[in-house]
């Protein structure tokens, strides 16, 4: 028996196959929280991208090297819509953010749209017709150890490594990072320098969720691999909870999600081992964990100490008295 | 400085509504290239609505603004900037947990377009503004380390940092001790100096008369006047539109220390507390209030009133020490025992803390006695009582409102004030706990809130007035007590009061010689 089915060694491998998807998830809320909007429509979001790229994977023609991309770019889109109505709503019309963001979810998410489309459309009867299949990178897929961990993931997970180094650089050594932080902190100060506050947050909130709209691929496409209703099973929640779990910092959410996706793998591992754990115990130990985190963060004052932008959650009306 | 070229800034007929409300209607007034020129009013007089045109956060509904004899027209303050406009707000518009450097460059010009920001170069420049303009300030420090007059010296960098020529100031010694605020004074007649204009918006008279080259006198959203004028009673009356009885003075004669014997009803021993970052906020204080004496709190927010006030209230749970009320202690963090005890509350936060805004003036006025008859009547309430006796609280203390079912929300500062003292004292206190009494208020709410608290004391309840107005503090106190840092530095009776000394007390300045 190799050093690579070293029970630690699979647990770490798959623990960052299954946070691949959280990774996108909290990445996007992050932009959007960021600028000072809230958007629990994740789990929604993350459906109507998941359904889109079933449909394109199984029905566009052509090699996987177009079809793939054309599948993320379709699910990038839909979420992309899902999160642009949360934005018209809660931007401009300064709706609550907390009942737009449910409401999306409601509308987009199982037993919703997503499913009225994968229905029609016939999806999930059979597996997907291209999927993003585990790399071989640098031939070191076997290499002990960092091998089946770092070295034999699939494209996606790479990508989001550079989404992540994108995000930290974006947000906190570029001028529009800085102004972004600033909208979310204080729009009234952001506005009174000059900084469009309303356009900022609509790129922002509609960029994060196009994020979402890749993470519910990376279930269509990478995970399962086909369509299943309501395949992300809440994972657009522990998304949202990773971001407080991360103090909204990409690096620390990109742990977090690992984290996250070693509970979500723990349960598969452990049975195939033959450990006799209740299996109901440890699928549900994520979910535990998200209530965890939220409950910790749903009192404002900790929510201040762990730097959450202070005007999360607050529509901005400039000529307000 | 004559006025031969083109006004920096000038405004024309600029009207503009809000719903219900005409916050300015024609103001007419220019500000000269190099002068210090005050816009002075009351509060509600249009002086902040009309700044917010000139930095193109609003926009007026009629009439236009000139920059230098050209037309201009502003969609969003970024047009006011590139025209050379600045602000400093009331309110700073500074991110608490941003360095000063990220502040300053946040939305300026003087940075690449995109991509990654120069922190060293931004912070070149600020030091080299802040020597050439004597604002000392460190560049890297994060802006909550800060205290307040520094966030103002950064703000006015930040301004500056724009390339501003006409820099306005809406109330800018509204949050300073007295010797900052005569720093700010010189620092903006040298900049007025340099060429630069400066509009300074406030109501204090004083400050108008010595810093200002030129006023405007604002009174109900119009443009009264533009006078050279710095004798203060002129301003006064220009300012209120009729001649103000100083109702303050008349208050002298009352403000005697008290016979030793008379008893004392609040009695706070060593009483520490953190504030919300955790840190140390009460730092051990002691404080005595007598019956029908009136004990002011002087000092610069953030020094620990609120806490004081908050533990005193319930509100606030205190680590160590103790609170008498009439000889009988205080629980930790109860709120229902102060009330218990006759201790009343009127906080700074009238519509947050005090007033529930969407109920009526007669559910805001029983909402302290609901527990007892005659309003209670188990398991029910009677909202004829509850009526009626609001009726007659409105009569007593001069409420103006259409009628007791009015929610809060729609009445003036004055009124809500009032609403708040009428609860207040109604039950019959033996302790008034006032945090701000008239701030936001206008002249004539000022007085009667004066004259109630006077009155209340007068009747024997103690009062423990806490408020940032030094001049509120001396006019209506018979003891002062200022604060810095979480411990009273003195307690000073009103008679042997020397103004100069409180003012150094309150930014921390003990003198040297004991």
């Amino acid at each position: 028996m190799s050093i690579n089915d070293n029970i630690f060694v699979v647990i770490m491998a798959s623990a960052i196959f299954y946070g691949t998807p959280l990774v996108f998830a909290s990445l996007g809320e992050v932009l959007a929280e960021r600028s000072g909007v809230l958007n629990l429509g994740v789990e929604g979001m993350m459906l109507l991208g998941a359904v889109a790229a079933a449909w394109v994977s199984t029905n566009v023609g052509g090699p996987a090297f177009v079809v793939l991309p054309l599948a993320i770019l379709a699910a990038m889109v839909a979420a992309a819509l899902g999160a642009a109505i949360h934005a018209f709503l809660t931007i401009t019309l300064r709706v609550n953010q907390i009942i737009s963001g449910l409401a999306l979810t409601i509308f987009a998410g199982a037993a919703g749209l997503s499913s009225y489309l994968a229905g029609i459309w016939h999806l999930g009867q059979s597996p997907v017709a291209h999927q993003f299949l585990r790399l071989d990178v640098f031939g070191l897929a076997d290499a002990p150890v960092v091998g089946p961990i770092l070295f034999h993931q699939t494209l996606l997970t790479y990508i989001s490594w550079i989404f992540v180094l994108g995000a930290s650089f974006y947000l906190f050594k570029t001028r529009m990072g800085l102004h972004l932080r600033a909208v979310g902190e204080s729009p009234q100060t952001a506005d009174s320098v000059g900084i469009p506050v309303v356009r900022y947050r609509y790129a922002h909130v509609i960029i994060g969720g196009s994020f979402a709209g890749i993470a519910g691929a990376c279930f269509s496409l990478m995970i399962v691999p086909t369509w299943v209703d309501g395949m992300t099973a809440g994972q657009g929640w522990i998304a949202l909870a990773l971001v407080i779990f991360g103090f909204w910092r990409p690096d620390l959410m990109l742990v977090g999600a690992y984290l996250f996706g070693a509970l979500s793998s723990l349960s598969l591992t452990l049975q195939a081992r033959g450990f006799h754990i209740s299996t109901a115990f440890l699928a549900a130990l994520p979910y535990v964990m998200t209530i965890v985190v939220l409950v910790i963060a749903s009192n404002a004052s900790s929510r201040r100490q762990l730097g959450a932008p202070a005007a999360l959650g607050k529509p901005y009306e400039r000529e307000e008295r | 400085m004559e006025a031969a070229t083109a006004p920096a800034v000038a405004a024309f007929h600029v009207t503009k509504k809000f719903p219900g409300v005409i916050a300015n209607e024609d103001v007419t007034f220019d500000v000269r290239v190099g002068e210090v020129h005050a816009l002075l009013g009351e509060n509600g007089a249009g002086k902040t609505t009309l700044s917010n045109i000139l930095t193109g956060l609003y926009r007026p509904d009629s009439g236009w603004i000139e920059v230098l004899g050209q037309k201009a027209e502003f969609h969003s303050p970024r047009d006011a900037i590139a025209a050379g406009i600045g602000m400093v707000h009331q309110h700073f518009r500074l991110i608490p947990t941003f360095s000063v450097a990220e502040n300053i460059a946040l939305g300026s010009a003087h940075n690449p377009v995109a991509g990654r920001f120069d922190m060293s170069a931004i912070e070149e420049r600020i030091v080299a503004l802040s020597e050439s303009f004597d604002l000392p300030v460190d560049p890297r420090a994060k802006i909550w380390q800060l205290s307040v007059g520094e966030q103002q010296r950064v703000e006015i960098i930040k301004v500056l940092y724009r390339d501003a020529r006409v820099l306005i100031m809406d109330e800018p010694t509204a949050v300073l001790t007295p010797v900052e605020s005569e720093v700010l004074a010189t620092t903006l007649q040298s900049m007025a100096r340099n060429g630069r204009s400066v509009v300074f918006i406030s109501h204090k008279l004083g400050e108008v008369a010595s810093i200002a080259d030129r006023v405007t006198v604002l009174r109900h959203g119009r443009s009264i006047e533009t006078v050279t004028e710095n004798d203060v009673t002129a301003l006064a009356s220009l300012m209120v539109g009729r001649d103000v009885e100083s109702v303050k003075r008349s208050t002298e004669s009352t403000t005697q220390s008290l016979a030793a014997s008379t008893p004392v009803v609040l009695e706070i021993d060593d009483l520490r507390a953190v504030g919300d970052r955790g840190l140390t906020a009460l730092d051990g204080v002691s404080l005595n209030v007598r019956a029908g004496e009136i004990v002011g709190v002087a000092g610069v927010a953030g020094n620990g009133q609120r806490e004081l006030v908050e533990i005193l209230a319930g509100l606030r749970r205190s680590v160590s020490g103790s609170i008498r009320v009439d000889g009988e202690s205080l629980e930790n963090g109860s709120t229902r025992h102060p009330i218990r005890l006759g201790v009343s509350y009127v906080p700074q936060d009238r519509m947050g803390t005090g007033l529930a805004p969407d109920l009526t003036i007669a559910e805001n006025m029983a909402l302290k006695k609901y527990r007892r008859p005659p309003v209670a009547r188990p398991p029910f309430i009677r909202q004829s009582v509850i009526d009626a006796e609001a009726r007659e609280l409105m009569e007593r203390f001069d409420v103006r409102a259409p009628s007791e079912t009015t929610p809060t929300r729609r009445l003036s500062g004055g009124n809500v004030q009032k609403v708040l003292l009428a609860r207040e004292m109604s039950g019959d206190p033996k302790v008034l706990v006032i945090a701000s009494p008239t701030q936001g208020l206008d002249v004539g709410a000022v007085a009667t809130v004066h004259q109630l608290l006077l009155d209340a004391a007068e009747s024997g309840v103690g009062i423990l007035l806490v408020s940032e107005d030094l001049d509120e503090v001396l006019a209506l106190s018979h003891r002062i007590a200022v604060m810095y840092e979480g411990r009273v530095l003195d307690v000073v009776e009103r008679s042997d009061a020397d103004v100069q000394r409180i003012g150094l007390l309150m930014g921390g300045e003990m003198e040297e010689s004991a």
